[in-house]
């Protein structure tokens, strides 16, 4: 080996100094970076955290139980008590604490709206890495692969989302789990299409054919290139239909479809037995739409920071 | 970098023919008539402009060109056998262990999530069957190579904490981490600032020299052939106009288009004001090889023949020529 190479560092080399600041930066800790910069992923963040600290703690925060009806006495055909000095937001209207119903509601949300996600995220990531890295590198047999995997997804997607989580939720029976598979169903084709797609385009990428030229093997191509930079757009995706699912859990319910278990506190049931008694008491069908539609939101905002975030051309 | 003459070559590419084409278009002849030879250790050079064809050849010769709308013909022989016919799993063990590509954009030929130590040392594991401590301990030792300083720790660092000359050095680690016989460059330096140009070319320079292997220098660059090659292969539109060794090349041009491309250059020693000689037209102002010579519309030297009949490439004294017209000294002289 001659000693005669030009040291790469030294001045002229300007592009050589790192950003102290930036050293050690992955892909995804950078994003975190941008993210507490963004004040909308804060705004979105925030949402998020007093959901789940609300979820989390919500035996803390009341003395009672949910859907105990224990002061139904209370409770007449022309009037609901409002909020006073035991009850914070009043009664429902079967004599059930109203904050209590509204805090365990955000504990179900969540888990409804986690475990639904989780389940889509995982069927439809499958799907999609299969055929899109069939179809990235894998040459006719791949191309058939892909085309078959992504024909049974567009039957799934030909079908309403809703109306396919009805009809699984139908056929599952009343119960929770029946619940949430039927959301998570529901939300396998889009996973599967997103990262299936990002996969194809990332398989035409410069360090794609570098890898081939390099003679690599083309699992190992798929599994340590091709994935690892399709991923982006998925992870954002999932907390984007976080929001989504919990809409779609309220909706079910509001349907008939989720559980009948009188103890379980649930935002889409609470907005259905709301319902006649709105002139009377109109607080029992805001309160609980008003939590539906903050928390759909605080995840929409949170899910589109991270796009943002992500996003190569958006990075500064 | 004497040429070793005798010994037979290590990749033969006989009348190679690239032509892409989907139904219902007319096909283009990206690449036709091509052929050259590389023995052991010679390193030839590729010019051309931008959409000559170098890189096609180049991906011809790697099996790196799409499967759908692509037509090869020829024969691209290495160790006696015809690459174009073979199938996958024989060409991916040969690429990177025996014949490795450096490209041209360094910024986007390596994957930015994963840290470059491990790209490197993947192509270790791959190809020579080492454990994941010792292919790493090869990686930072090829980083040392190539000139990076503290390897070890740039081994954990992301693409994007590098400059590009410092990618561009890694990807040449990649490239010669197999110890290949022959190293394609496509352009390797194009992308690269001016010095960081020289640098790396001195690296490649370098070691291509120290591990014994052949190169195929891809550049549209006179300067980087003049630094780099032994023998030179000029191509315009798809085709090989002339093909000599680089001392002849540079001291006496033949083909009006290598002879355009070295006047083009602009010299240091010539008299402040004097204007640049740039070839007339683009390379968009092509006539089909089948109608007449490509570079004739352009052409200062261009007679009769030249727009009627199609030139083939011939033995002319020292070199292969596809010209009906081709410079000659006193022509040289009197445009000087």
């Amino acid at each position: 080996m001659s000693m005669s190479l030009p040291p790469a560092s030294g001045g002229v080399d300007a592009g050589l100094v790192v950003d102290p600041e930036v050293h050690g930066v992955s892909l995804w800790r950078g994003a975190v970076r941008r993210l507490r910069r963004n004040p909308t992923a804060i705004v979105g963040a925030l949402i998020v955290l007093a959901f789940v600290v609300l979820a989390v703690i919500a035996p803390l925060l009341t003395s009672y139980e949910p859907g105990s009806a224990e002061w139904a006495g209370d409770v007449t055909p022309t009037s609901v008590p409002g909020p006073s000095e035991d009850h914070w937001l009043g009664l429902d209207r079967f004599g059930s604490d109203m904050w209590t119903q509204m805090v365990y509601g955000a504990r179900q949300s969540l888990v409804y709206g986690v475990v639904s996600t989780a389940i889509g995220l995982a069927a439809g990531a499958t799907l999609g890495a299969l055929a899109g890295g069939f179809g990235a590198v894998g040459g006719r047999f791949g191309g058939w692969v892909d085309t078959t995997v992504m024909r049974c997804v567009d039957v799934m997607l030909s079908i309403p989302s809703l109306l396919l989580a009805v009809s699984i939720a139908a056929v599952l029976g009343q119960n929770s789990y029946a619940v949430m598979i039927a959301i998570g169903t529901a939300q396998v084709p889009i996973f599967a299409r997103l990262l299936r797609g990002s996969m194809l385009s990332q398989g035409k990428a410069d360090y794609v054919l570098a890898a081939d030229a390099l003679g690599l093997r083309k699992g190992r191509i798929v599994m340590s290139h091709v994935l690892p930079n399709s991923v982006g757009p998925t992870i954002v995706q999932a907390t984007l239909n976080l929001a989504t699912a919990i809409i779609e859990v309220a909706a079910l319910s509001y349907l008939g479809l989720g559980t009948s278990d009188p103890a379980v506190a649930e935002w889409g049931r609470m907005l259905v037995a709301a319902q006649d008694r709105f002139d009377a008491a109109p607080r029992l069908a805001v309160l609980p739409g008003v939590a539906i539609a903050i928390t759909a939101l605080g995840f929409t905002l949170f899910g589109e920071a991270m796009r943002e975030a992500l996003d190569p051309r958006t990075r500064r | 970098m004497t040429s070793t003459t005798t010994s037979a070559p290590l990749l033969a590419v006989r009348d190679l023919a690239v032509t892409f084409g989907t139904k219902g278009s007319r096909p283009v002849h990206a690449v036709d008539q091509v052929s050259f030879e590389i023995r052991p250790g010679q390193h030839v050079g590729l010019v051309g402009e931008s959409g000559s064809g170098k890189s096609v050849t180049s991906l011809a010769i790697m099996g790196l060109l799409p499967r759908r709308g692509v037509r090869t013909s020829g024969e691209v022989l290495w160790g006696g056998q015809n690459l174009l016919e073979a199938d996958r799993k024989t060409m991916s063990r040969l690429r990177g262990r025996d014949i490795a590509m450096v490209f041209q954009d360094p910024m986007t030929s390596l994957n930015p999530v994963v840290p470059v130590g491990i790209q490197v040392s993947e192509v270790i594991t791959r190809h020579k069957g080492v454990d994941r401590r010792e292919a790493a301990d090869r990686a930072e030792a090829l980083l040392r190579k190539v000139g990076i300083p503290d390897p070890g720790r740039r081994l954990g660092e992301y693409p994007h904490q590098l400059s590009g000359g410092m990618r561009q050095r890694v990807l040449i680690a990649m490239a010669l981490a197999c110890g290949p016989k022959l190293l394609i460059a496509d352009e390797p330096t194009t992308a690269l600032d001016v010095t960081i140009q020289a640098q790396v070319l001195e690296v490649l320079k370098d070691l291509v020299k120290d591990t014994d292997a052949a190169l195929l220098m891809i550049t549209h660059d006179l300067g980087v052939v003049a630094g780099l090659c032994d023998e030179v292969n000029v191509m315009y539109s798809g085709r090989i106009v002339e093909s000599t060794t680089k001392d002849r090349l540079f001291g006496e041009p033949r083909h009006p288009y290598t002879g355009g491309l070295l006047e083009s250059i602009p010299r240091l020693d010539s008299p402040r004001g004097t204007p640049l000689r740039p070839i007339p037209g683009s390379p968009t102002q092509t006539l089909p090889w089948s109608e007449g010579c490509a570079f004739s519309p352009r052409c200062r030297n261009k007679i009769d023949s030249c727009t009627t009949s199609t030139p083939v490439l011939e033995q002319h004294e020292d070199r292969q020529l596809r010209c009906f017209n081709p410079l000659t000294e006193a022509r040289q002289e009197a445009r000087s």
